[in-house]
């Protein structure tokens, strides 16, 4: 029974493995396969040489690299702090209001986020909404924030904060309220509830989130060229113009294998450390 | 009493929204002692323990711990503890984690620590071994010893517990009853224990309350609450029982439902009025003669119930009552089913219930 169980899992399984095989896997192979080719080759007949990741040394590429991940590192820290009070009042303690919220959220994800982005610099540019009011009623002016990157680390907390947030409130449901209850009668205090009860048992729905938010935001690419007007280059920007006006697919492909590289060793280790079926099954 | 109680709660009352979950409650609970609520569920037996620890407020009123008073106190610096009927255990620590939480907040060392854990380990009766166990391992009686050692390493002057033994099967529940109750004995703390189990109650408490709509119905030790009920709620939620109409007007015992003998049915106690005589099955026997008994009837057997050790019979009276009777199974009587028989039972047996 149990191998018939077994065979007909992977039956079952077999659309969705052919569409990964196909769609994704395969891709990714041409891809890894490309990165090894010589500069500027169009076919994967060559030789490989390996040498565009020597380029990747020598011309500095590790910079937008460590641009990208730097963004999303504090991005993610800044979704973290910001989306738990709101997390945890839709988990425990707003309860019709959670669905209006909910709601409210999920639609500023039907607007593209290109146009939710320009809505932000006709906001935020010199002479747009909110400076362009001020100079005219009271007679106060100030450079726009645009173009700068404190405005883009704000643009990657903007446009990530649902992958943050429902991860975080589903991790924070799943802390029993008997627990924390439990825990203030023994004497823990609001700061050691949290530390104590709160993180460790929300600990699949933050890092599920937090690698959301990282994952996303270090291959973000809108939010520096449209908020940031490129005042940094982001790696994914880099891998955009190899393979565009750069025309040397071979570099693209080195590119995006040390990036998609990278952000799979940060993926794997937050996977190893918790249990998803918890989250997403109920597991216990 | 004369000493001051451990705990009082004086004119005690919560009300959620338009629902009142306890009217004025008024108690005093000993030091030492194992008291017991019972009620039925939605009584406000487990609102009024949540109050004492401060995981709700009280609407009015006020409670006092030695004097002080603690409502307005937050739940984490009240010297309660509570061992929930989930148990509320930590998932995410291990058995000696979970047991050193309140020590650990209190910032006690290490090894201090865990020596305290290893001592609660042996009183609950659980091998050292168990202190690296994750609480998923433990079996539901492991569970409920860790809770109660964690409650325990917390000191409380006074722990309360809310239906933490429902969850457990019949025997299993029946031997932590047994060592609940030497544990009270062995720590010499105050206990206060809600539950809907009457026979818990009995087996553990040194009083009982009967708790219904909110308000205490009763307070007393078991047998005064088995024998002389105050209502017919209190009645009817200690067993089995069997209640008849009754009316006393000058000292004179009336009834529709049974047959007086006279000179044995005078029962000074009560004032004029209309109420219910009770009598317990076990005290209700068969005869052959009406002269065995103060007060008679005649009726059909309907039913006999075999339950154990005892065995319990079901009479329909000619006035159309049921009435149960019960007897040790060394007594099983001979009638068949569907004979006629004469019961009774003897004045000192009943307790009069006035009407309200």
């Amino acid at each position: 029974m149990q191998r018939l169980n077994n065979k007909l899992g992977l039956f079952s399984a077999l659309p969705m493995l052919s569409i990964l095989a196909i769609a994704f896997f395969a891709p990714l192979l041409v891809v890894a396969i490309f990165s090894s080719m010589p500069p500027k080759v169009f076919t994967l007949t060559h030789i490989p040489d390996f040498s565009a990741y020597s380029v990747f040394f020598q011309q500095g590429f590790y910079r937008s690299l460590l641009w990208s991940l730097g963004a999303a590192f504090i991005s993610t820290v800044i979704l973290l702090v910001v989306c738990w009070p709101l997390a945890f009042g839709m988990a425990k303690i707003f309860k019709s209001f959670t669905l209006v919220l909910t709601i409210a959220v999920v639609m500023s994800l039907f607007v593209s986020e290109n146009i939710r982005l320009f809505g932000w610099v006709l906001t935020l540019m010199k002479g747009g909404l909110i400076e362009g009011h001020m100079r005219a009623w009271l007679g106060i002016g100030f450079d726009s924030p645009l173009y700068g990157v404190p405005v883009i680390v704000f643009g990657l907390v903007y446009a990530y904060l649902p992958f943050m947030l429902f991860p975080l409130a589903q991790g924070i449901a799943t802390v029993p309220d008997d627990a924390r209850q439990a825990a203030a009668d023994l004497g823990a205090s609001r700061w050691q509830i949290f530390a104590q009860i709160d993180v460790p048992l929300a600990a699949p729905g933050i890092v599920v989130g937090c690698l959301l938010c990282f994952v996303l935001s270090a291959g973000a690419v809108a939010e520096s060229k449209i908020l940031g007007g490129q005042a940094i280059i982001t790696i994914t920007d880099d891998i955009e113009t190899a393979f565009t006006f750069g025309q040397d697919w071979p570099l693209g492909s080195a590119l995006s294998v040390i990036f998609i590289a990278i952000v799979s060793v940060f993926a794997l280790l937050a996977i190893s450390v918790v249990d998803l079926d918890k989250i997403m099954g109920r597991k216990r | 009493m004369t000493s001051e109680p451990l705990l009082r709660l004086q004119g005690v009352m919560k009300r959620y929204g338009d629902f009142t979950a306890l009217h004025n409650i008024d108690l005093d609970i000993q030091e030492g002692e194992f008291f017991t609520i019972v009620g039925p569920s939605g009584s406000g037996k487990s609102t009024m323990i949540r109050l004492i620890v401060g995981m709700d407020e009280v609407t009015d009123g006020s409670i006092w711990l030695r004097g002080k008073r603690i409502d307005e106190t937050p739940a984490n610096l009240r010297p309660t503890c509570m061992v929930f009927q989930s148990l509320a255990l930590f998932p995410h620590m291990s058995v000696g984690q979970n047991i050193e939480f309140p020590l650990k907040l209190r910032k006690i060392a290490h090894n201090q620590r865990r020596a305290r854990a290893l001592e609660l380990l042996e009183l609950l009766r659980l091998p050292p071994n168990c202190y690296a166990k994750r609480i998923s391992q433990c079996s539901g009686g492991e569970q409920q010893r860790v809770a109660l050692a964690r409650a325990l390493a917390f000191d409380p002057e006074i722990l309360l517990f809310d239906e933490p033994l429902s969850s457990l099967d019949y025997r299993l529940r029946k031997t932590l009853e047994k060592e609940l109750k030497d544990l009270h004995h062995r720590t010499g703390k105050t206990f206060v224990y809600i539950t809907h189990s009457l026979e818990e109650a009995m087996v553990m408490s040194d009083r009982i309350a009967i708790m219904h709509n909110g308000r205490f119905e009763q307070i007393a030790v078991a047998d005064e609450i088995y024998s002389r009920p105050v209502s017919r709620f209190v009645a009817e939620f200690m067993g089995e029982v069997n209640l008849f109409d009754v009316e006393y007007r000058d000292s004179v015992l009336t009834s529709s439902d049974l047959t007086i003998r006279p000179n044995n049915a005078a029962k000074a106690d009560p004032a004029d009025g209309k109420g219910q005589l009770m009598v317990r099955p076990e005290d209700v026997r068969f005869g052959k003669d009406t002269n065995d008994f103060d007060y008679v009837l005649f009726g059909q057997l309907m039913d006999e119930y075999i339950l154990g050790s005892r065995i319990q019979y079901e009479v329909r009276t000619a006035a159309g009552k049921l009435v149960t009777v019960e007897k040790p199974r060394e007594d099983r009587t001979q009638y068949e089913i569907g004979s006629e028989v004469i019961l009774g039972f003897k004045a000192t047996n009943t307790h009069f219930i006035p009407a309200d």
